[in-house]
């Protein structure tokens, strides 16, 4: 993931509030996968204007956290998304 | 009572009406004629009764659900309702005028069907002129538009020798996802057995042609492949587990732990007409019987205490019924089950039958 690219979530790929579950999910196509704490700030940092840079700024600010660290969380975390589908990105 | 999970998924069998007729079709023997389906009304009533429930995903399906004429208003109904809408399509019945309207109203993903990698085949197969040619001009529109696409490939002996080039049309089709579903031989599949059985050398080869192309299509498609369960050692989560992940319902309102269900003919099954969607879950008698690994204690079969219990649920309640001739047995995909080689050794012999003839599915079953 370089720097200015920009992550997005593709059309058929949202996150939806469960009320019954009281949880986050990101739904796609045969697939719901439940967002923890981190999932949830990292994709509600994800809105399709951002670049993976700013992104990691936004987190490290946020969450008072060094950048480093957030760096590498997120990109892990947003690679296994983009490999299934389910993130993609602009460069 | 075993613990009642919160369901994920409803397949929705809006018809039971195709303009195809593929020799495997999951829909039962018997199908339902248009008069008794239920209406719009109806169906948007169960889409938000699924979604207070939980259930996040709903499959529009059939049957062919472009033949129902309120398609466009079903599809609003289940996008309003909150659900994940996805059809479930052979393209035939669509137009590209059709297609726009179940975008604009929401439709989140198509599954696409083919038959096969060439018209010859493809047509033969679903049994009608120009399919082929019709999926080929949806999944245009469909990549057009952005809306994710899945390409379902029913695989079979008639067609597993070109899996590479199934794969390689599905990326060309723009899919992001791709089914190779190998044949589930219920109703019209077991009915065909004998033309459609792949033998066990072409289903190994199939399983390392998915797992090379997984590799190499890392980012482009998913790819999602289950060994055909004659040949496993263990038998799979069927359905993730009886009335643990999803349900469905048929055309009629009756509703499923899982589509097949009425193969099983000791059990009877709540209607929507009837009976509120959460109550059949939680306390309909088809959805209990299985629930869970209690049933398995009064079997003296080897489900009874296996530290796979929880793992795979005793797979399939169907395949043990017609099998065992009684659901709470064990799936005879397992290899502990008393009729896994007898299973297999039936398998292994109608695959090596030299006749690929077999009967259409059509609406009157003899």
């Amino acid at each position: 993931m370089t720097p200015d690219a920009v992550p997005f979530l593709p059309r058929g790929v949202r996150v939806h509030w469960c009320d019954v579950r009281k949880g986050h999910y990101l739904l796609a196509p045969e697939r719901a996968v439940k967002m923890d704490k981190v999932a949830a700030a990292i994709l509600g940092t994800v809105d399709g204007a951002r670049t993976f840079e700013q992104v990691i700024d936004k987190l490290a600010t946020d969450f008072r956290a060094p950048r480093e660290e957030i760096a590498r969380d997120a990109a892990a975390f947003l690679s296994g998304l983009i490999d299934k589908r389910m993130v993609e990105i602009r460069l | 009572m075993a613990e009642v999970p919160v369901p994920m998924a409803m397949l929705a069998e809006l018809t039971h009406r195709c303009p195809l007729s593929c020799p495997y079709c999951s829909n039962p023997l018997e199908l339902v004629q248009a008069k008794a389906e239920l209406g719009t009304g109806e169906w948007i009533d169960v889409f938000r009764q699924a979604a207070a429930m939980g259930v996040l995903h709903v499959h529009l399906s059939g049957g062919e659900p472009a033949s129902r004429r309120d398609l466009e208003e079903l599809t609003s109904g289940a996008r309003q309702a909150g659900l994940y809408t996805n059809l479930i399509t052979s393209g035939v019945g669509l137009t590209e005028r059709r297609f726009h309207d179940l975008v604009d109203r929401g439709l989140d993903h198509v599954q696409l069907s083919i038959q096969g990698v060439d018209a010859a085949t493809a047509n033969r197969l679903g049994g009608y002129k120009r399919g082929f040619e019709q999926k080929m001009k949806v999944a245009d529109w469909i990549r057009a538009s952005g809306v994710p696409l899945t390409v379902n490939a029913v695989m079979h002996r008639q067609n597993l020798d070109r899996l590479d080039e199934t794969i390689a049309m599905a990326v060309r089709l723009g899919a992001r996802r791709l089914e190779v579903a190998n044949t589930q031989y219920h109703g019209w599949a077991y009915r065909n057995r004998f033309a459609l059985m792949p033998t066990p050398e072409q289903v190994r080869r199939g399983g390392e042609i998915v797992a090379e192309a997984r590799e190499r299509l890392k980012g482009v498609m998913v790819i999602d492949y289950v060994t055909p369960d004659h040949l496993a050692t263990y038998p799979k989560p069927c359905m993730g587990g009886w009335a643990r992940v999803g349900l469905c319902v048929t055309p009629l309102g009756k509703v499923l732990p899982c589509h097949a269900a009425e193969t099983i003919t000791t059990l009877d099954f709540d209607n929507v007409r009837d009976r509120p969607l959460t109550e059949i879950w939680t306390h309909g008698d088809a959805f209990t019987r299985y629930r869970g690994t209690a049933w398995m204690a009064g079997s003296d079969g080897p489900c009874n205490g296996c530290d796979r219990a929880s793992r795979d649920w005793g797979g399939c309640r169907c395949q043990a019924f017609a099998w065992n001739g009684d659901a709470a047995t064990a799936d005879p995909a397992c290899a502990k089950a008393p009729t896994h080689a007898r299973m297999r050794a039936a398998a292994e012999a109608e695959a090596a039958r030299a006749s690929d003839a077999f009967e259409y599915r059509t609406m009157r079953a003899s």
